[in-house]
């Protein structure tokens, strides 16, 4: 029983001191993004690297799910007699809930990965020590550009994301279920409010910001050699999937009071 | 009264992580423009010692003095300006992988100044051309061998004209010849440009080799490295560590003869 008592008090308080320096993290990151000196070069830098380079995989993730959910919501629509109003269930799931996740799942294993190993290397081989020691705050320089593309960037794959959907839908709606291109596409608007809207755009600016900072903040706690980067990178995509399902929930809970 | 200061200073350093102590009640100064050789045997707290300096790693009691300034209190920012006249040369380098040579080597200037390029680009080909590295001012890190990444970090470290120059062990695992080059360099920087220099290593041959020579021009005005003279040897000062305290501080003659047991062991 003592052993069981010392194992958990051992872990919530490992569990306090990473959520403290997470917070810490994301103060002087914000602290950081107002005032000067601000590295342009490599914020334009990290908006390339974590959102053009992206783009080819959410656009695929997009219009594989978009096809898939219309392919499968027909089969159960057709029971009520249904199909026409496929488009609905597919432009509805796709912006409020379906893009915003998937996209940032994928962008959790692709771009959640690269941060920490990035930087988890840097940490092992000294280089975030000589930044420090040549008189550069890691922070401003590491974590800021890659927050700020995080930020702006995964909203905007989203909505690429979810467009792709809605096509992958139509394409699936048309030739195999046999639903007329203006049937579907009225339905896909007919469905959708401005309520949506906002859901669809608020979640990915959360999910973009959790997963660079979860990313940088594992990263830069990277212990050990090669074997710690290893791990760090595998954390990193473990804690972003979950932060960003659990976020989902909480966001959507608290949107959907909002808004509805 | 700061000029008069010593360059470096530890009064009554003291640092434990956990329950191990890694420094107790370390004491030492570093006059301007000399160097000091710190020994000992891995794990006995030598580079923790520049880590502190930098303020990488804060000290739990004791004070800790870098051109008169306290430095043990100072905040992130505040150590920032303090690190202007710092520079360290890390174990394996440190080098920016992703950076070639002469952007690791100007770094400082390219992110952190308004230097006009033209004028940084001149700055980095100098230094550069200073340690002989000129021929590889457009590769990459991993493009250079053992000896001429720490040679690169040294060029890095120097190019800004810092005051003080921090080896961390800057020749452990190269061969004796390429040990001797990065020597070299340690003594041009001490001789020619006044550098003030903390050696951290546990290469008992590197350590001679740079309290006991010195760089001069000849005739041709070509670099020398010639036997030092017994007054400049006497201005290279010797601290042995042994778990965290000072086992023996004294020039190299001093250390040579000692009959203490441990060091006997050491240099044997």
């Amino acid at each position: 029983m003592r052993r069981v008592f010392s194992f958990l008090s051992n872990w919530m308080k490992k569990a306090a001191l990473e959520m403290q320096e997470y917070v810490r993290l994301i103060v002087a990151a914000l602290s950081d993004t107002f005032t000067p000196p601000m590295y342009r070069h490599d914020i334009i830098e990290q908006f390339d690297a974590l959102g053009f380079a992206s783009l080819t995989v959410v656009l695929l993730t997009g219009l594989f799910t978009g096809a898939a959910l219309a392919s499968q919501t027909g089969i159960t629509l057709d029971q009520y007699g249904a199909r026409p109003v496929v488009g609905r269930l597919v432009s509805v799931s796709m912006v409020t809930e379906l893009g915003p996740v998937l996209t940032a799942l994928m962008l959790t294993g692709r771009i959640g990965s690269g941060i920490a190993a990035e930087l988890g290397s840097m940490v092992v081989t000294d280089q975030i020590n000589a930044l420090r020691a040549l008189g550069t705050d890691p922070i401003r320089k590491l974590v800021v550009p890659r927050m700020l593309a995080g930020l702006l960037m995964a909203p905007l794959l989203t909505i690429a994301s979810d467009f792709v959907g809605v096509f992958g839908g139509w394409a699936v709606a048309r030739f195999q279920l046999q639903v007329s291109s203006d049937l579907y596409w009225s339905s896909v608007t007919d469905a959708l409010y401005v309520q949506d809207l906002y859901q669809g755009l608020v979640k990915p600016f959360v999910f973009g910001f959790i997963i660079v900072t979860v990313a940088c903040h594992v990263g830069l706690r990277t212990k050990g050699g090669t074997q710690g980067v290893g791990k760090s990178t595998t954390l990193a995509v473990v804690a972003g999937s979950v932060a960003v399902i659990a976020a989902d929930f909480f966001v959507t809970q608290i949107l959907v009071w909002a808004f509805y | 009264m700061a000029d008069a200061a010593p360059a470096i200073a530890f009064d009554r350093v003291n640092l434990a992580f956990d329950d191990k102590v890694v420094l107790r009640d370390l004491s030492f100064t570093v006059p301007k423009g000399r160097t000091k050789i710190i020994l000992g045997a891995s794990g006995s707290g030598k580079s923790t010692i520049l880590k502190i300096i930098v303020g990488l790693l804060r000290a739990d009691a004791g004070a800790v003095f870098v051109n008169g300034e306290r430095v043990d209190q100072m905040t992130e920012q505040e150590l920032m300006k303090v690190r202007a006249d710092l520079g360290m040369i890390f174990q394996e380098g440190a080098l920016f992988d992703s950076l070639t040579v002469r952007e690791n080597v100007g770094y400082k200037y390219y992110e952190e100044s308004d230097m006009p390029l033209e004028q940084v680009h001149r700055r980095v080909e100098e230094v550069l051309g200073f340690i002989g590295m000129a021929e590889h001012i457009e590769k990459m890190p991993s493009e250079l061998s053992g000896g001429q990444r720490r040679r690169v970090a040294i060029a890095r470290a120097m190019a800004f004209k810092p005051g003080i120059l921090l080896y961390d062990e800057a020749t452990t695992g190269l061969d004796p010849i390429t040990a001797t080059t990065v020597d070299d360099e340690i003594i041009k920087l001490r001789d020619f440009e006044g550098v003030t220099s903390i050696v951290v290593t546990h290469q008992l041959r590197d350590a001679f080799y740079v309290a006991t020579n010195m760089a001069v021009r000849n005739a041709a005005g070509n670099v020398e490295i010639v036997p030092a003279t017994p007054e400049k040897t006497d201005e290279a000062e010797f601290i042995m560590l042994k778990d965290g305290v000072i086992c023996f501080e004294g020039n190299a003659d001093e250390l040579r003869h000692s009959n203490d047991e441990y060091l006997k062991t050491f240099l044997s």
